[in-house]
């Protein structure tokens, strides 16, 4: 990274970083993740509940996960998540687990070519 | 969860479907606006970015009455940037760690992953795995070290716990070399690991680029 003013100085970070008008890394590893966490804004913005509370959730299903993979292979931060929003919504009432299950296995059923 | 491993001839993975099934059923039950969903998207890839954080930096670093402000009072000092917001309209509580020539500060939210979003935008990847979670706070002198970052013996280094009444950021020091930049110039100095307390900056002189 060359600094504005002149080529004599040049910064040296600690890290391979990426400047800060970038995220520099990304951040969603597929496009679902990016889906499932506006999901939880979006809901928290209409008031279905506070975020608190899907912060309370999402402390338990990753301290479950913690507890039955010790070595910590194979986490992904956003399965966490879409499962700490399924069972907030599933508390509520607002969705039944049934149902969810239900458009699950209909949407896995789709053809090859219609399911993206 | 169930981790049922029949799906793999799918083209979408179960945690995906799962995800769409959800987002399908709640549009179904009328709770949902798809656009309000782009909109945070959006929101979250274009404005609200490590930009924010840097700004506050840089204005702390220009501007010492700023600066006391930012380390008093977090949330007001950043506000005083229009920096504002979090899920549901919430601010949580913004705390200031100001790195020096004898300290060395680093975030971490052992928990899950509370970051303050309005200054730094999303968090990393490697922010919320299970490894620098727990290993930051147990040996955070080698998880520095394997960011490339040493951390001299005789520095103390602290360890920050985010929750979700508090968020912290790191205020790094301002490199040597930077007299007379302006605080735009600053912030684009400022990388998002040096406000979470993975990177310093720091000036090489007569280095050609």
């Amino acid at each position: 990274m060359v600094l504005q003013n002149g080529g004599d100085a040049r910064l040296r970070l600690g890290a391979e970083v990426a400047p800060p008008t970038e995220n520099g890394e990304l951040v969603f590893g597929a496009p679902w993740e990016a889906r499932v966490f506006a999901l939880a804004h979006h809901l928290c913005d209409a008031g279905l509940y506070n975020w608190d509370e899907f912060r309370e959730a999402l402390i338990a299903e990753i301290a479950q996960w913690d507890a039955a993979h010790p070595k910590g292979e194979g986490y992904v931060y956003y399965e966490r998540f879409q499962a700490a929003l399924e069972a907030l919504l599933v508390n509520r009432g607002v969705v039944s687990l049934g149902a969810l299950e239900a458009e699950t296995a209909k949407l896995a059923a789709r053809p090859h070519g219609h399911d993206h | 969860m169930s981790h049922d491993h029949d799906h793999d001839h799918e083209t979408l993975s179960g945690p995906a479907l799962r995800a769409e099934a959800l987002e399908a059923l709640l549009l179904e039950k009328g709770v949902l606006d798809p656009s309000e969903v782009d909109a945070v998207i959006a929101n979250y890839g274009e404005r609200v970015g490590p930009l924010n954080g840097a700004r506050v930096v840089a204005r702390a670093w220009s501007d010492e009455a700023y600066r006391q402000r930012l380390l008093a009072d977090g949330t007001a000092a950043a506000a005083e940037l229009d920096i504002v917001g979090g899920p549901g309209g919430q601010m949580e509580r913004l705390v200031v760690v100001e790195n020096s020539s004898t300290v060395h500060n680093v975030v971490v939210c052992t928990l899950c992953s509370c970051y303050p979003w309005a200054l730094l935008g999303l968090p990393p990847r490697w922010y919320k795995d299970p490894a620098y979670r727990s290993r930051v706070v147990r040996e955070p002198r080698a998880v520095l070290r394997e960011f490339g970052l040493e951390v001299p013996a005789d520095k103390a280094l602290k360890v920050w716990d985010s929750s979700a009444e508090v968020r912290y950021l790191v205020l790094p020091e301002r490199p040597e070399g930077t007299e007379g930049f302006s605080e735009e110039q600053l912030a684009a100095l400022v990388p998002r690991e040096a406000m979470i307390g993975v990177a310093v900056l720091q000036m090489l002189r007569g280095e050609q680029a």
